[in-house]
């Protein structure tokens, strides 16, 4: 396997780990709202990841930082062209991830519900952006010689949208199917209501990708058909089982994106020789080496302390022992 | 063209100084935080611990609004500045990635123990922690610096395939501009911190509040920390003077407003008024020595480069280095002022010179962000220093109306995010660490 090929499938593994992990994470952020009756109640929810979604987040700058040092074309280029979503992704990420911090020292009632209602629009506009942006990269976007020529209207073209909205729903099912597994009581009771609600639009919008993109991969039936598991271990209350199937379901999906893509890295909706491939967007091989080297060192160490802090956390959650005090 | 270059320059200075607020505070206060927590987990004092928990609660404040800020800072290169990420990302991506790998995850994953596993972790392990957040943002800082450094000083890399491929990674990391700004960067966020933390215990002593015995300790401490801080920042920075001399003289000739090569070289206190031979002095350590001028560097560059302009504004790096001496003399000022004063002579102090220090949380704040002005305008007009200009690196396929309304967008929730942190931070400070428990003790250093 040549270096530029094993850095598309870290690459791969990293936006995986990202969907995966920030999506529960967004998830939540967005449940909260809508399940969560009081202040007190939505506390609980976000409560679950106030540990853990600054680590979280970490997937997405070193996915983001991977690109640039492997495939330095393809990091200008892409985020570059979607410029005006990546802003809207930044702003999103900032209100958000200060909220984490801000919520439980504000005073008045009226301060805690704004920092709950910006902590779900702050959440569902990335869980919407990330799919739109990832479906961009695989169905093509108009670029010539590495610089966008489009507008803002190309990037947000109905199949690059469907691509939001399922991710969308796969973030929804994951935050729920979390929840049920972190929080005890009426509140574990409502999420996993929901998730049992929200996993059947999921089913049904895998379906239509599948039906859509069978030709490009066999990959999407099997992300069809983890999600379908899913959905009836939900149904037969095997959260666990539920909850590992809808991670593997998005690996899946990120696997089968990345293998649509293949060897394009970003693809130009002008002409295929526009195209941005592994080979022409790659770093030098001692780059890459460099790189390989890094990573095969600290991407375990990682996981085992990432790993242990969620170990550390792992008790249940009720609104009793939901306790912010620093 | 000429539009969005300016615009995309003004969005990168606007973030990156707003960002630079909050992560030299961080690793400052990160440190101070970590020694206090370890002299509360030798000292089993309950006291100290209240004390390191209050400090703590300023810390996460102002940590949450450095991370957030930071994200804003990897992207931009990609977003603003195509062009260059393109033409430098085999080198300049590789500090960043590993940034991310060693460090993002490292602070944010012991950050969430830190907070939230006060009371599931063993003690020694907590504290571990915090030391760990501390090494998680010195790490940052370092592979950030790393980058930086590349751009003021290219090294190890090759110009191959249109554009530069890295060659030796050693050399980038042993890069000398890097080996002398890592040290100044790392002791003037130590001062930052500790004038973080004398000011506000001033204040609390100033105030005669009922917790202002428990701040007393934080002064002392913040004392010996700042006058380890406050000594090393201006020897890294005369050291990194030097450096800059043979690197890059057009910065030094600009923060000097050397127009005309000299031997021996005089240094100019403020307009008009100068000091003969003094600057060779700082460069070469004796009183003789030739320091070149903007005219002739001028004439060197064009020679080698073609015709333009070479030099850097001149007025922002000669006034942001007075305003960073003149800051670091007045940090100076109020440590040895406080450990001859209130260590050594066991007095007690003047009441206005606890008010000036309040005051004085600003001078490290101001004397970083000159030193910043300073080391990325002196490197104009290039954006890495005589390899590619700053006007070919900004992106192409990106509109000014676009550029327009992330500048608007980002500064508007800067704005509200400074006024938030500011309200917090202010009020956490009122409340200060008083527990039900502690009775007022007399405080040692009751105010004259």
């Amino acid at each position: 396997m040549s270096l530029e090929i094993l850095w598309f499938v870290l690459i791969a593994v990293l936006w995986a780990g990202f969907f995966f992990l920030e999506g529960f994470d967004f998830g939540v952020g967005i449940l909260q709202f809508f399940l969560g009756k009081n202040e007190r109640e939505r506390g609980t929810y976000i409560f679950a990841i106030s540990p853990h979604w600054d680590g979280n987040e970490a997937w997405l700058l070193t996915a983001g930082g991977a690109i640039f040092a492997a495939f330095p074309l393809w990091y200008a280029t892409f985020f570059s062209a979607l410029y005006l979503p990546f802003v809207i992704l930044l702003l999103a990420l900032i209100a958000r991830g200060v909220c984490f911090e801000i919520r439980h020292r504000a005073d008045f009632p009226a301060a805690r519900l704004a920092c709950d209602i910006v902590l779900a629009v702050g959440s569902f506009l990335p869980a919407l952006l990330v799919g739109v942006a990832m479906a961009n990269l695989a169905i093509g976007i108009p670029i010539e010689n590495g610089n966008f020529t489009g507008t803002f209207f190309d990037l947000i073209r109905p199949s690059a949208l469907f691509g939001g909205v399922l991710g969308f729903f796969l973030f929804l099912t994951n935050g729920a199917l979390f929840l049920t597994l972190k929080i005890e009581g009426e509140l574990q009771l409502r999420a996993f209501k929901f998730s049992k609600t929200i996993i059947v639009p999921t089913v049904i919008l895998f379906a239509i990708a599948t039906a859509l993109t069978f030709n490009a991969s066999m990959l999407c039936l099997v992300s069809f058909a983890l999600i379908l598991c899913a959905a009836i271990f939900a149904y037969k209350r095997y959260l666990k089982a539920a909850f590992i199937l809808v991670a593997l379901c998005t690996a899946c999906s990120v696997a089968a994106l990345f293998c649509a893509m293949f060897p394009n890295v970003l693809v130009s909706s002008v002409s295929p020789e526009h195209s941005l491939t592994i080979w022409n967007a790659a770093s030098s091989a001692y780059t890459l080496k460099l790189m390989s080297i890094v990573a095969a060192i600290f991407v375990p160490i990682v996981l085992a302390y990432q790993t242990w802090s969620y170990y550390v956390f792992r008790k249940r959650i009720s609104p009793r022992n939901a306790n912010v005090e620093v | 063209m000429d539009d969005i270059l300016f615009l995309s320059r003004l969005q990168f200075a606007i973030t990156t100084i707003y960002h630079f607020f909050f992560v030299p505070l961080t690793i400052g206060l990160g440190l101070f935080i970590a020694i206090l927590e370890t002299i509360a987990y030798r000292s089993g004092n309950s006291e100290d611990e209240k004390v390191s928990r209050f400090w703590g609660r300023l810390f996460l404040l102002n940590f949450a609004a450095g991370v957030v800020t930071g994200i804003v800072q990897e992207f931009q290169f990609g977003m603003n500045w195509s062009e260059y990420s393109s033409f430098v990302g085999d080198v300049f991506g590789v500090p960043l990635a590993i940034e991310a790998l060693l460090a993002f995850f490292v602070e944010s994953t012991f950050l969430g123990l830190w907070i939230f596993g006060r009371t599931v972790l063993p003690k020694a392990a907590h504290l571990a922690c915090i030391w760990l957040v501390f090494a998680g943002s010195c790490l940052s800082a370092l592979w950030i610096l790393v980058a930086n450094s590349f751009m003021q000083n290219p090294v190890g890399y090759v110009f191959n395939n249109g554009r530069a491929e890295m060659t030796d990674f050693l050399a980038l990391v042993t890069n000398p501009y890097f080996l002398h700004q890592f040290p100044h960067v790392i002791s003037a966020s130590i001062c930052t911190g500790a004038f973080f933390v004398l000011g506000i215990s001033a204040w609390k002593i100033y105030q005669r509040a009922n917790d202002s015995a428990l701040f007393e300790k934080s002064f002392k401490l913040a004392l010996f920390i700042g006058l380890i801080g406050a000594a090393a920042v201006a020897f890294s920075g005369h050291l990194q003077g030097q450096s800059v001399a043979k690197l890059q003289p057009m910065k030094l000739a600009a923060m000097e407003n050397l127009k005309e090569t000299a031997d021996p070289a005089p240094l100019s206190i403020l307009p008009g008024i100068e000091m003969p031979a003094m600057l060779s002095v700082m460069v070469y350590n004796k009183p003789s020595g030739e320091v070149k001028g903007m005219d002739d560097l001028q004439k060197a560059f064009e020679n080698r480069y073609g015709p333009g302009n070479y030099v850097p504004p001149v007025w922002i790096a000669y006034f942001s280095f007075r305003a960073m001496v003149i800051c670091s003399l007045a940090m100076m000022f109020f440590i040895s002022y406080g450990i001859i004063w209130f260590v050594y002579l066991r007095k007690n102090m003047h009441r206005k010179i606890l008010l000036l220090m309040v005051f004085g949380i600003s001078l490290p704040y101001l004397a970083n962000t000159a030193g910043w002005l300073i080391a990325e305008t002196g490197r104009q007009p290039w954006i890495v220093y005589s390899l590619m200009p700053t006007d070919k690196a900004v992106s192409v396929g990106v509109s000014s109306g676009s550029v327009i309304f992330s500048l608007a967008a980002f500064s508007t929730i800067y704005i509200v995010l400074a006024v938030i942190t500011f309200l917090l931070m202010r009020r956490e400070i009122f409340r200060g660490c008083v527990d039900k428990k502690i009775t007022k003790k007399q405080s040692a250093i009751t105010a004259v």
